[in-house]
Formats: C-alpha cells, structure tokens, sequence
C-alpha cells in the first residue's frame, strides 16, 4: 500500500506528548516542511481526554480541519492512553529527535518534566545513544519546585522570574520534595527572602539533575526540554552549575511532540522508499 | 523528687514528669510548628500543670528529640536515639529491637539487654516510610490522620502502591480514586507499603525479638497489622508508645538527678535562673549517657 495514499488527502502529522502534568500537542505539515500549531493542556486524570483536548485545541487555534490529520503519533508516559493514535513512540526517542531537529548541533538532551528527569545522548541523526532516567523519586524533578512554590504559596509561573531577584541564594538541604516543602516554610519563618530561598531551591535541584548529565556526558550542545523550560530560573541555575549556556527556545516543551512528527515523517518516508523499491523490481 | 524529659519531634513535641519512684507523673503533648522553644516550653508546662508542679520543683530536665538543643529550660540534652532505647527498654524489657517512626524520620535501633544502644539506622533523608507519608495520603483523601490506620483495618483486598516517592504516590492515590478504587483498599496499600520499608530498615540492625514499636505512627492500628504481618510475629505498643522518647529522658534525668543528689543535693536548690544558665551551658556538647 502507498503511504501516501493513506494521507487521505491530508497534509498535517500531529504528535501528542501526555506527560504526568501537561500535554502537548504539535501539528506538522508536510507541505511547508514546517510545525504549524501548538496547544498544551493540562493532563489531570482522564488521559484519552486530555490527548483529544491538547489536538483540537492544536487545530481549532490554526485554522486546521481535524479530518487534514491524515496521522497522530503518541509519545510520554500517556502515550498508550491517546484513542485516535495510529502509533506511540517512547518519550526517549521523541524527546531526542525533537531537541535535534531544534537545535541540530545538539550531543545531549536533558528532559525534565514534572515526574521524571531523562538525560539522552544523540548521534548526528538523533538516535538515542544513552540515556539515564529519574522517575523514581520527585527531588530531581519539576514536582520539587511544585511543592517549594506550594510552601512559599506562589504559582508555578511566578517562581522562575522571582528567583532570578535573588542575591544572595539560600541552599535547601532537604533532598526529599515533601520535607523540602517543610524547610521552605521554616526558611521564611526565619525571615529569609523569598526570592533566595527561590534560587536556592532552583540550585539544590540542579546539583542533582546536573550529576545525572553528567552520567551521559556533558560535553557539546545540551539541549534542554521538558515543562522546566518554561522556568527562567531553572535555566539559570542549571546553566551555573554547567558553567556554560543550554540551548532553550520557545519550542522547547514541544520537542517530544514535534519529535513524534518527526519520526513518523521518516517512517511514512521509509515505507515509500521501500515501495518504489518494489515497484521498479 | 520529680524530674522530666522533652522529646522535641519535628512533628510533635512530648513531656513526661516521673517520680523517684520512675512512676510516670503525667504527659503534655502538643504540635511542635515553627516555633520549637515555645513548643518546647508549651510541653513541659502541660505535663507540670497536670501534675501541679512548678518549674523549681522539677529537679532535672532532659531534653531530646530533633529540637532537644531548643528545650532552653533543659539540664542536658540526649539523642533520642538513646531515649527511644531505654524508655522501650524500661517498658519492654524484653526489647532487642525498636522501631520508632516519627513525622519525619525512621528509626531502627538494636538494644542490648539493658537497654544500651548497639547499633541504628535511621532514614530522615526522605518521607518514603515515615509519617510524613501517611500525612500525605490522608491529606489526599481528605480525612484525618487518625481515621486512616483504622480505615485501612477494613480492607480485604488492599491494592499495591508502585511508587515510592510521596509526591508520586499523591499522584498514584489521585488516579486510584478517580478509578473509583476503595479508600480501604488503598490505605491498605499505603500501610503495607511503609511496613516494608520499615522491615527493611529493622533488617539492617538485625531484626531480634522482641519488637517494640515507638513514635508517633506506632499509635496507628493499621500500621501495627501491617507491620505484625510484614514480620510474621507480635510487636510490642504501649498506650504509652508516642512518649517513650520523652519517658527514657525522664528516666535518664532520674539517673542524673540521683547522681547530683550524692553529690550533695544541689540539684534542685538551684534558682531557676541558675537552671536556664546551666541548661544553656551544656548545649553546646552532647552528653552520651
């Protein structure tokens, strides 16, 4: 069968990525060789819900007819709950894809998002060499700063900018999230301000994500993606620790979705390939 | 005489009066919160008021607990690691292993048979298996702390906990709930899931009979069941469990107390102002019993 054919007349590839608390949705047209619409959601309970959410939210904001998404690709810890998927892809592969198509001198991703924290070496093609994964336990993970914002009672939005204020950054020394919520408190009880015991949080995690870089590599170009590209001061703190920028962009959260594009551009590519193999024997 | 032990927990602070006689007089409890002096001092004047006793009348205070070095009225401080030994001990006699989970650590100490510490373990470095992980489901599922073990007594299919992080767990909890899974079923669950990790911990110091189950968490029903069937045997709980930290400083103090007695009964002549100064004074080191 030509997969081409299979397009039904349409152009668009979306890939949805259903992480532990946002998904989001990238749309890819093959026309313009270009990602074309973005949506995220947040995941809450009802998985299958969230993915159909994040992808009409993609085509409605974009002026897109659903019925021209001709192929949906899933990827995250979500992935086999996506109802309209044609196929899910481990958020390892999606996420290094992603990172290379948007910054293609990078040699190594780091993803961090609300549950886990992968760190993913790349070839010049994007495989995956390596990697390592924390989703075992939240002290190395966005749930960390969740639960610091939810002691300091501010909004997961608002603690990035606040952090960057800070002079003179107070470390954490709680590992555990949940006893780290418990210090935050007892910091401003003490009279610390808030904006170094932000930094000094964003810092104590970093140590911790950066050491697992470190076990995958950290020379060339990391790349960052994942929800904590979002927050400013979690970019600056893990590039103090690194000593040198990370590449960031406003696509950085989509790089799992626009890697799922990605790869199933390639494999319908494949599948054509082998078919006029086949056709000219 | 009368002297007293304060066991300073990060999540509740304890004080045990007890007579010469190692009679236990009476108790004070109360949250600790931010501010651990007053928790401290709030403790204490509990436990003298239900014994209508004035501070002077007090001849020795050991402080103990995580917040010991806050207890400002205290004679000397003493890890409640050693507390936990001897008040299990003096409760228990036949007690070679304690565990004591508390709000936010977890303890296994290994005693000898007069109540002497041979060795510990102890987890404070993350809430998986401590009550602040019980604090966490029941906060999850909206009830209180003290429904919960009873509520997981209830379960006759408990469901396994995968995760061992808390925040995670939260989350594991949340996606139970929306299946429309059983509270029971799922406390049960959390309850299991502690009293493996606190086995493993026990196993460690090297588990030997009899157990004695102290802290804070040992006075939920649920727990006990899930740590007798973990183990395969009985564990030792007293109605006293939650103070045993405070009631082996009191015992201690006793010991000191007696001590500065043959030394020519200084000890509770001293002014009250003497006592601050000379509790300040011997903040500074640790005394090991």
């Amino acid at each position: 069968m030509n997969p081409l054919s299979a397009t039904n007349g349409g152009r668009y590839i979306a890939g949805i990525d259903i992480g532990t608390r946002m998904t989001k949705c990238a749309i890819f047209d093959t026309v313009s060789e270009k990602v074309v619409a973005r949506a995220t959601t947040l995941t809450r309970h009802n998985l299958a819900l969230a993915s159909e959410k994040a992808l009409e939210e993609a085509c409605s904001a974009n002026d897109i007819k659903p019925a021209d998404v001709f192929y949906v690709a899933s990827t995250g810890y979500g992935r086999y709950q996506a109802p309209m998927r044609q196929i899910q892809i481990t958020d390892i592969t999606t996420h290094a894809m992603g990172a290379k198509y948007l910054f293609p001198a990078t040699t190594t991703v780091l993803d961090v998002g609300a549950q886990n924290a992968k760190a993913i070496r790349v070839n010049e093609n994007g495989r995956v060499m390596k990697f390592k994964m924390n989703d075992k336990c939240a002290s190395g993970v966005g749930s960390f700063l969740e639960r610091v914002a939810k002691g300091l009672e501010l909004t997961l939005e608002e603690i990035g900018p606040l952090s960057l204020r800070s002079k003179d950054p107070q470390p954490i020394s709680s590992i555990c999230a949940v006893l780290a919520e418990s210090e935050v408190i007892n910091l401003v009880t003490s009279g610390y301000p808030v904006e170094d015991i932000l930094m000094g949080a964003h810092l104590s995690i970093s140590d911790r994500i950066v050491a697992q870089l470190r076990q995958v590599g950290v020379d060339g170009d990391v790349t960052l993606t994942g929800g904590i590209t979002r927050n400013v001061g979690m970019v600056k703190a893990l590039e103090q620790k690194i000593g040198r920028s990370l590449n960031v962009c406003e696509d950085s959260e989509y790089a799992g979705a626009i890697g799922a594009c990605l790869l199933v551009k390639q494999r319908l590519k494949k599948l054509e390939e082998q078919k006029t193999i086949s056709n000219g024997a | 005489m009368v002297v007293a032990g304060v066991d300073v927990g990060s999540t509740q602070t304890k004080a045990v009066i007890v007579n010469e006689n190692a009679e236990i007089v009476a108790r004070g409890i109360g949250n600790t919160g931010a501010n651990v002096v007053k928790a401290a001092e709030k403790a204490f004047q509990m436990a003298r008021q239900a014994a209508r006793l004035e501070e002077w009348e007090v001849a020795y205070v050991v402080g103990t607990g995580y917040g010991r070095y806050k207890v400002t009225f205290g004679d000397t401080q003493i890890t409640e690691i050693s507390c936990h030994a001897r008040g299990a001990n003096f409760l228990f006699p036949n007690t070679h292993t304690i565990l004591d989970i508390g709000g936010q650590d977890t303890k296994g100490i290994r005693v000898n048979e007069k109540g002497e510490v041979v060795d510990f373990c102890m987890n404070d470095k993350c809430a998986a298996g401590t009550g602040r992980f019980l604090v966490a489901a029941a906060d999850v599922m909206g009830i209180t702390l003290d429904e919960l073990g009873d509520i997981a007594l209830g379960s006759t299919s408990p469901l396994r906990i995968t995760n061992v992080c808390t925040v995670f767990v939260e989350t594991e909890i949340m996606n139970h709930l929306s299946k429309g899974k059983k509270a029971e079923d799922i406390l049960a669950g959390v309850h299991q899931s502690i009293a493996g990790r606190s086995v493993s911990l026990l196993r460690r110091v090297g588990l030997e009979e009899e157990i004695t189950f102290t802290g804070g968490v040992s006075r939920n029903r649920g727990m006990v069941a899930a740590l007798q069937e973990k183990l395969g045997t009985k564990i030792n709980v007293s109605e006293d469990s939650q103070f045993i930290g405070a009631l082996g400083a009191a015992l201690f103090a006793l010991d000191r107390a007696k001590t500065h007695q043959k030394d020519g009964g200084q000890a509770h002549q001293k002014d009250v102002g003497q006592e601050r100064h000379h509790g300040q004074a011997t903040a500074e080191k640790e005394l090991k019993p």
